[in-house]
């Protein structure tokens, strides 16, 4: 299968004054269509880096970064927000949604800065809504919302333009257990009937588990990268269903 | 770009009393402008009206004593006569009509009532030169001039003080105790542009007061129309080549008269109004660039304010010049509406100042136009920086911030 991420000894080196922080070292890594990967770590172990820079939030210091085969670890801020918008999606741990901004219009955010948003896009933003049972929100504001829900929404936005890789960064670390449960069902949910190829951060090893392969990182480099399930079978899908 | 001035308006809608507020210092700033160039532009108009009242081609030749020392000014000189009137009227081409006249002040009596007044002795083409029409009856005619006829014609402020509502015309009227008979008024002229009442005169031939009045040979002064504005130059020139001629003043002798044109004195007006409205209309311009600084405020609090909400949108996609936009777009509607209101609120005080304060005010179409697109620059101008500032940040950190 076609690697989706390609990392090739990725550094990022952070100057403060005259003290230089590696925060990656020389990090390689592949990841497949359709995969789920989780990315764990203790902090500073430069999981965050890692993924501001698959986030194309960021650019490496060092090393080269494909995605879907094109080296974007030289793009400019402008040509890095084209692919954040095309090719990305993002749902963060605070949510980060607009506020006083309707649900649907958060959602359609990221078609804004693309195109014109069309009557198929709209007809889309609908299914979205639908399949992320956010029916009857639509014009809720989120602070209005529940977490859960407002996480759905964020999730709801990062599939809008239906990126080729979608980053969680700690999705559930402001959610108590049970919607915590909720959001990554969601998540597994999208990976396995949509194909979406995730990757997700976090520190708890139960959300990892829902991933089919995990990455560990420790002081910028990988320490292991084990997949949940022997390979062959479709990880994500045995990874999602063994989860009580 | 559609999307983006959606994005804008809910901002500023957001934030209603904050956008008000901002706006209110663009409005103050373009009202003041709309005010300041009405009133002046108004002034400029009335000062133009007051001097063609005047006459703007006339020219005022008046007598001055340079060898007789005991007898300088410019009234009791004796060097102008009737005769140098009609010979400027007769041999200087560039001079249309010529009166000669004559200036005292003396009571007139009507029954019971008196006024004091300007009495000026003119000749037939005096109501030509002077551009004035009669409200009723007739002008001095020549022959009234040639036969020295006890005739008068009177200005509307006597008029009302002697007759009040009663038609003065082909009344007595006792002036130095001679019965003048009233022939004619005049229409009301206003004040002249140095706040002198124009229509507090009686006027009658110029011969009746030397002779009946005064006792006198000469004149005060001669008044001359020239046949077009651009030609006083040349009728100034005439008419001093002329008199010196007749007066038989030597090249080393000084002028023994001297030549006002209305055109000197009239731009010197003219100018110090133009100078006016320039000075007002920078004092308001001072209130709009004030007004702009503080949308340049607001605006960075603003895009401090939403440090998160431009990360996020920047995550999604968003380009620089996206958010560029986005925030102009807002400075630069709030500016707009600003003009707007302004430029409503600007005509209405303007309009109160002329109504109350009796000062008259012009709105020309291109000074509202010009304000408005003024309003528009203030707010691209004075919302670029920020703007600048937030398309500038760094997404990680702009999604970090709290």
């Amino acid at each position: 299968m076609q690697d989706i991420v390609l990392l090739k000894d990725v550094y990022k080196v952070y100057t403060m004054g005259d003290i230089k922080v590696t925060a990656l070292d020389g990090v390689s890594l592949a990841i497949k269509k359709g995969e789920f990967m989780a990315i764990m770590g203790a902090s500073g172990s430069g999981k965050s880096t890692l993924m501001n820079i698959l986030g194309c939030l960021d650019s490496p210091t060092q090393g080269k970064y494909y995605l879907e085969g094109i080296e974007v670890s030289r793009f400019s801020k402008n040509e890095l927000a084209e692919i954040r918008n095309k090719k990305l999606g993002f749902v963060f741990q605070n949510f980060n949604l607009l506020s006083r901004t309707t649900v649907v219009e958060n959602i359609e955010l990221p078609l804004i800065y693309g195109k014109k948003i069309s009557k198929n896009d709209t007809d889309e933003i609908y299914r979205i809504i639908r399949i992320l049972g956010l029916e009857g929100f639509e014009k809720h504001y989120p602070n209005q919302l529940s977490g859960g829900q407002q996480q759905r929404v964020a999730i709801a936005r990062a599939i809008a333009n239906n990126p080729t890789l979608l980053l969680a960064d700690e999705p559930t670390g402001n959610l108590d257990s049970a919607t915590s449960t909720d959001v990554m069902n969601v998540l597994c949910d999208l990976n396995r009937t949509m194909g979406i190829t995730i990757v997700l951060v976090t520190h708890e090893t139960d959300i990892a588990r829902y991933a089919g392969r995990v990455v560990v990182l420790k002081d910028g480099r990988v320490l292991s990268d084990t997949p949940s399930h022997s390979p062959g079978t479709p990880a994500v899908h045995a990874s999602c269903e063994t989860v009580p | 770009m559609t999307a983006l001035f959606k994005i804008a308006l809910r901002a500023i809608m957001r934030n209603k009393l904050r956008s008000s507020l901002t706006i209110l210092g663009i409005v103050i700033g373009v009202g003041a402008v709309i005010v300041m160039v009405s009133i002046g532009q108004g002034a400029k108009v009335f000062v133009e009206k007051q001097l063609e009242s005047l006459g703007i081609n006339v020219l005022i030749i008046i007598p001055i004593s340079t060898t007789h020392a005991a007898a300088r000014g410019t009234t009791g000189t004796i060097t102008l006569t009737a005769e140098d009137a009609y010979a400027i009227a007769r041999e200087c081409g560039a001079v249309g009509y010529v009166s000669p006249g004559m200036r005292t002040t003396t009571q007139v009596v009507y029954g019971n009532m008196n006024w004091t007044t300007g009495v000026s002795g003119v000749g037939p083409d005096y109501q030509i030169i002077r551009n004035w029409p009669l409200k009723s009856g007739r002008f001095i005619t020549q022959r009234d001039v040639n036969t020295m006829a006890k005739v008068c014609v009177l200005g509307q402020t006597v008029v009302t003080n002697l007759f009040g509502m009663l038609d003065p015309v082909d009344r007595w009227v006792r002036v130095n105790n001679i019965p003048f008979r009233v022939i004619g008024v005049l229409s009301a002229k206003g004040q002249s542009p140095t706040g002198q009442d124009q229509d507090d005169t009686v006027l009658m031939p110029y011969t009746t007061i030397q002779r009946k009045i005064m006792g006198v040979t000469y004149i005060n002064y001669i008044l001359a129309s020239t046949i077009t504005t651009e030609a006083r130059f040349e009728a100034i020139d005439q008419i001093t080549a002329l008199l010196r001629q007749r007066h038989r003043l030597r090249p080393n002798e000084e002028n023994d008269f001297t030549v006002i044109s209305q055109v000197e004195f009239a731009s010197t007006v003219m100018e110090t109004s133009q100078t006016m409205t320039i000075l007002l209309g920078s004092i308001a311009l001072v209130s709009l660039f004030v007004g702009g600084i503080g949308i340049m405020n607001i605006m960075l609090v603003s895009t401090t304010e939403r440090t998160r909400e431009i990360g996020i949108r920047m995550a999604v996609g968003a380009k620089e010049k996206d958010i560029l936009f986005q925030f102009l777009i807002e400075s630069t509607v709030l500016s707009s509406i600003g003009g707007l209101i302004g430029i409503i609120f600007g005509i209405l005080v303007s309009k109160l100042v002329s109504y109350y304060g009796g000062w008259p005010s012009l709105l020309s179409s291109p000074s509202i136009v010009v304000a408005f697109l003024f309003s528009n620059m203030v707010g691209i101008f004075f919302g670029y920086y920020p703007a600048r500032k937030a398309s500038r940040l760094n997404p990680i950190e702009a999604l970090r911030y709290e």
